[in-house]
């Protein structure tokens, strides 16, 4: 069954996009950093996955019936960080000294801010952990989920695969892949890298359930969202249809998403777009 | 020791029930025990050390105390990243065991050498790294390190490795080994090439050279001051380890040595010389065409100690 959503939920999803968008902008423009282009691509499924769907308590962030969010794309902490901070895992200030002297957040997501469930950085690391702890809730007979977002880049590690194998060999339906599928990795466009394709086809012939989204369609990421997992006894598999940089048109599609680095008039630009000013 | 170790976690994990046992499908054999008696915490995970690693570093972030299990340079070398970053950046709780230290695997040639682990594992920030000489130490480092909270590489030799000690000893992380007192030098050693030690100090003792022999099982951290006290109360060191020069137990001393200012003893490394072996033969073969007999531990105290 469908899930629909209201017209109010959806401008109230909207609304918080744009806000972690334009901090995304702010983060990497203040402090001359990289990954914008990432940041914003997966930024409508934070907000649904946050808001909406996971299990997560912001005033006890290791409560242990949490479920694990692992942002295996590690270098598009900024919007990971914004939203932590806009659901009060820690306090908004924090996000004005990203990646500054003495500052409390890092360039890549750190468990060393609340709310962080896995150190990343490196692509290929987050799957192999997540198998580790949704197997850790089947064994122990526990309820929480574990969810990875993973990216174009992050399935071009063979330690991916190798977790995608054996979380289908032991059944963990506790477990969920949504690839940030933008189709741009550091250097170019993915099918002229590494082509990915087709990889519905290919993520279910390893015995996933897969369901393919529009990743900046709320209804269809809420839906899929909604319906976890999509086949029982199978981990599921999320392919996010995105663009990176989405919301700033100057950067939507764009190779360079990845390494740029507005100037104040770029960013008053890109806020203007988001309707949002700080 | 690779008995002696499956022997010692089975004992362990039948009472401690937050033991899970991971490997990559290596273990033939031994892990069967383990795997019939708690198959909800065993897990093969196939040829994927990358994925082994990461695996353990998820259970281990849950509460548990998590095994990874193969030989050689596989669960080290092979998953080095996942060590560095899953592991040690979080300090989770797994314990990564090899089977098949140094030369151990020695005519199936270097793909199976383990010989620059001590180096590479001991560089990480929250690593503990043991090297037990014996299956005495083998039984006691497997308690050890279940004890200990945090990242521990434990080195284990293979099969048929002759005792060192020769009864109870008392093991403590970090805490070298007096196998034997002297005066006339310091053999330390760390693993199965120990017992070459022990003979070199037999052979030297008939030559009227009392050497004190310590086992080093423990690489890091370092027992800092048995290797102070050695300097002090003995003539010369000799560091023995069947790993290479660069990085391993002499690398280790060396370090104690030059960091402590007032220290001018006379010291030598003796390990492999910085190659991959290229002749084809047994363990003990290749001991002693690569330096590492007895007799050429011996050769090297006498001449160190009347320079």
């Amino acid at each position: 069954m469908v899930s629909k959503l209201t017209e109010e939920q959806i401008k109230n999803y909207q609304v918080l996009a744009n806000i972690i968008r334009a901090q995304s902008c702010r983060m990497t423009t203040r402090s001359k950093s990289y990954h914008l282009g990432g940041c914003l691509s997966m930024t409508d499924i934070l907000v649904v996955l946050y808001t909406s769907i996971l299990k997560i308590d912001p005033k006890n962030p290791t409560w242990e019936g949490r479920d694990r969010f692992i942002l295996s794309k590690g270098h598009a902490a900024p919007a990971l960080y914004a939203i932590l901070a806009e659901l009060g895992f820690f306090p908004m200030s924090w996000l004005d000294d990203y990646y500054m002297d003495g500052g409390h957040l890092s360039g890549h997501a750190s468990t060393s801010v609340p709310g962080v469930e896995l150190s990343t950085g490196s692509l290929g690391h987050g799957l192999p952990v997540g198998v580790g702890m949704a197997l850790n809730s089947k064994v122990r007979g526990l309820d929480y989920r574990v969810f990875v977002m993973s990216s174009d880049g992050d399935c071009n590690e063979g330690s991916t695969w190798e977790a995608v194998m054996f979380a289908a060999q032991h059944n963990l339906d506790n477990l969920i892949v949504i690839v940030d599928y933008n189709k741009i990795q550091a250097l170019g466009r993915s099918f002229n890298i590494i082509n990915l394709e087709p990889l519905a086809k290919k993520v279910e012939s390893f015995n996933w359930a897969v369901k393919e989204i529009n990743g900046h369609d709320f209804n269809e990421i809420n839906d899929s969202l909604l319906n976890l997992p999509f086949k029982k006894g199978k981990p599921s598999w999320i392919i996010a249809n995105t663009i990176k940089g989405k919301g700033v048109s100057s950067l939507e599609d764009k190779v360079e998403s990845h390494y740029v680095n507005f100037n104040e008039e770029e960013l008053k630009i890109a806020y203007n777009e988001l309707g949002v000013s700080f | 020791m690779r008995t002696a170790f499956n022997s010692a976690l089975l004992e362990i994990a039948i009472k401690n029930k937050k033991i899970f046992f991971i490997c990559a499908d290596i273990g033939y054999g031994e892990v069967e025990r383990f795997a019939s008696m708690f198959p909800d915490r065993f897990y093969n995970v196939g040829v994927a050390e990358q994925n082994m690693t990461g695996i353990a570093c998820g259970l281990a972030l849950e509460g548990n105390i998590v095994i990874t299990y193969t030989l050689g340079n596989f669960p080290t070398l092979r998953c080095l990243e996942q060590i560095r970053n899953d592991i040690c950046y979080h300090n989770a709780n797994v314990k990564i065991v090899t089977i098949g230290a140094g030369l151990a695997y020695a005519p199936l040639g270097p793909s199976h050498h383990c010989t620059e682990d001590i180096s590479i594992m001991r560089s990480l920030p929250n690593m503990v790294v043991i090297s037990p000489c014996d299956n005495i130490e083998v039984k006691e480092a497997t308690s050890a390190m279940i004890e200990h909270y945090g990242p521990v590489y434990l080195r284990c030799g293979r099969k048929g490795e002759k005792d060192v000690h020769a009864g109870e000893i008392n093991f403590r992380i970090g805490g070298a080994i007096e196998v034997r007192d002297g005066s006339d030098a310091t053999i330390i050693f760390s693993g199965a090439i120990g017992y070459n030690a022990l003979l070199a100090h037999e052979i030297l003792l008939k030559e009227g050279i009392n050497a004190r022999l310590l086992s080093m099982h423990t690489l890091k951290p370092i027992d800092k001051k048995s290797i102070i006290r050695a300097a002090k109360e003995t003539s010369a060191i000799i560091t023995v380890d069947e790993h290479n020069i660069n990085g391993g137990l002499g690398s280790a001393v060396a370090e104690v040595l030059a960091d402590d200012l007032k220290s001018n003893i006379r010291f030598k490394r003796i390990a492999l010389q910085d190659v991959f072996i290229s002749k084809v033969g047994s363990q003990d073969w290749l001991r002693d065409q690569y330096g590492l007999s007895s007799q050429a531990i011996v050769d090297t105290v006498i001449k160190i100690i009347k320079m």
